[in-house]
């Protein structure tokens, strides 16, 4: 089997009119931090999307282990270990907390232990276990949306923005809440703008312009060459 | 450099209008029978009108119950929810007709046994009919409000036409199980059996369907469908299964809901489906779309409404409805209990 548990081949993805993504090459390392980067509107979250099955792959392959997931619906691709974390954060609003994470156990009840966990990495949500997840701050919901998809053990973690529109100290709760899923052995790809988060938990970066990858490579690469950040993405990541 | 300000928020007091706010439905069905029994000369008179008003109630939530979860879960405007009301009522009805001699019959048991078998095999004939209506008609229409309206019109219209095919154009008489015949006194009151074996059905069919969305795992795949069903789908729930199964349960309700009714009007005809319409879809706008609790309680307002202005001043029972539903729609625009907020 390949070191790669998801590989993009060719990728293209049309919504209506428009040509989002134009041929999207992309592999993500098994047990690796992979993000992928670039400016507004250049195709991650369509990427992310794609990959889940929630928009279709006009052309190319998307492989999943070794398994085209192409044209497999979004049930059956999350059924094989895939975690999605949406831009919006997808919380169930009228559900409490504790009914949104037994909803996301899809394999059974709840583990205690790995619940446990959760409680220690985002103490909020066993303050609000029994709140109704519309009740929750911004922060609250994000929290409570990677919860849900680390409640069960996931191959990959596709998450798209998770510290957006963040306080700090929220900021800080998610970058340790994905460093400890990251030391467990989980493959991640993460869509993130904040450069610090991005710097400190990737691996490799994927950087995309205008539907297509433009750059991959080593992380500590990209953070370290001004240059090479200011011809892709048009900004430095030192002034972040 | 001063130091931050301690952060130390106030919360506001709610007052007793917010607090009671999200009991205000329940407390306008209170009003309205403490309305009815002021407004009623005489209390025996009142307590008939409330059982009826109740009983009326619970039929049409049984009935409208499956069309606010299809619409909710589904987002899917149907039209021919009266099909699987007037199909109910003919095969439940057949049913009792073939059971002659249990529904003639002085034991409570045999009576209820033929009661039994026409509302499961009228259920099982609409949820089948469901099945096949959401696969034929509704599935090439997702996502297409206009078309929903037009294509399960048309199947309606399709569904009458077979009706009068297989059991004739003329309405069909029914007398009730010899049980349910007949009427109790209650405090001077007379209080019809029928009328309260009904309220019985329909809080039964309530609980469970308040059971089943709170406290099972279905349940709260259903809820979460109503809300978002693209995140449900990426958690790895078939979503379509489900679509599938709510519509079928609710068009067995539908039938169910067609059997009560055909027995309580004791007659039938082809059109009974279509012309309960108005007051299925007055109960599921008035409620909110997608939340059984505002269908039940709006199903309540209606029937107990319907009947005491019938009793006070006949020719307003005709506009009685469409004027609670302004009312209401004035005071909450998304209804009482909306689940599926407007777009």
């Amino acid at each position: 089997m390949s070191d790669n548990i998801l590989s993009l081949e060719g990728v293209r993805t049309n919504i209506a009119q428009y040509h989002i993504l134009q041929g999207v090459d992309l592999n993500v390392p098994r047990g690796a931090v992979t993000m992928l980067l670039g400016r507004n509107g250049v195709g991650k979250t369509t990427t992310l999307r794609t990959i889940i099955g929630h928009w279709r792959a006009h052309e190319g392959r998307i492989l999943f282990n070794g398994e085209d997931i192409t044209k497999l619906p979004t049930p059956a691709i999350a059924r094989l270990g895939v975690g999605f974390v949406p831009e919006d954060m997808g919380i169930f609003a009228d559900l409490s907390v504790e009914e949104n994470m037994i909803l996301a156990a899809v394999s059974g009840p709840i583990d205690s232990a790995r619940l446990e966990w959760l409680f220690s990495v985002f103490p909020a949500l066993k303050t609000f276990w029994k709140s109704d997840a519309g009740t929750l701050s911004g922060g609250q919901k994000q929290m409570l949306s990677i919860a849900r998809a680390m409640i069960e053990e996931r191959k990959l973690y596709l998450i798209d923005e998770p510290t957006k529109g963040l306080a700090p100290a929220i900021i800080s709760t998610m970058a340790r809440a994905l460093r400890e899923l990251k030391e467990q052995g989980a493959s991640i790809l993460l869509v993130e703008q904040n450069f610090a988060v991005a710097k400190a938990l990737g691996d490799t970066a994927n950087v995309m312009d205008d539907g297509r990858l433009v750059w991959d490579g080593d992380m500590k690469t990209l953070a370290t060459d001004a240059d090479l950040q200011e011809r892709l993405m048009g900004l430095s990541m030192e002034t972040h | 450099m001063t130091a931050a300000p301690k952060h130390a928020p106030k919360m506001a007091q709610m007052t007793i209008a917010q607090r009671l706010s999200p009991y205000a439905p329940v407390i306008l069905v209170v009003l309205l029978m403490l309305f009815g029994l002021v407004a009623i000369p005489s209390t025996s008179s009142w307590l008939t009108l409330t059982v009826s008003g109740l009983a009326m109630g619970m039929m049409i939530f049984i009935m409208a119950s499956g069309l606010t979860l299809v619409f909710g879960l589904m987002d899917v405007i149907n039209f021919g929810h009266g099909a699987f009301v007037s199909v109910g009522a003919f095969v439940g009805v057949s049913f009792l007709l073939l059971l002659e001699n249990m529904t003639g019959a002085s034991s409570l048991a045999l009576n209820l046994t033929a009661m039994m078998v026409a509302i499961f095999g009228a259920m099982a004939a609409t949820g089948l009919m469901g099945w096949a209506f959401e696969k034929v008609i509704v599935k090439p229409v997702y996502g297409h409000h206009l078309k929903q309206i037009l294509v399960t019109m048309g199947g309606l219209i399709v569904v009458e036409q077979l009706i009068i095919v297989l059991w004739g154009p003329e309405e069909i008489y029914i007398t009730r199980p010899e049980a349910l015949k007949g009427a109790i006194t209650f405090f001077g009151a007379a209080i019809e059996k029928y009328r309260l074996v009904a309220v019985g059905i329909g809080l039964v069919v309530f609980l469970a369907m308040r059971w089943v969305l709170q406290r099972t795992k279905v349940g709260l795949i259903v809820r979460a469908g109503v809300e978002n069903g693209e995140m449900v789908e990426a958690l790895g729930y078939r979503l379509r299964l489900v679509f599938v199964g709510v519509f079928i349960a609710g068009s067995a309700l539908a039938g169910l809901g067609g059997v009560l009714w055909g027995l309580y009007q004791e007659v039938i005809t082809a059109h009974m489906g279509n012309q309960s319409m108005i007051l299925i879809f007055i109960v599921v706008i008035i409620g909110g779309l997608g939340s059984v609790e505002g269908c039940f309680i709006g199903a309540l307002l209606v029937g107990l409404l319907q009947n005491y202005v019938a009793f006070l001043e006949p020719k307003v029972a005709l506009i009685s409805n469409i004027g609670l539903m302004v009312a209401i729609l004035m005071w909450r625009p998304q209804g009482m209990i909306p689940v599926v907020k407007a777009k």
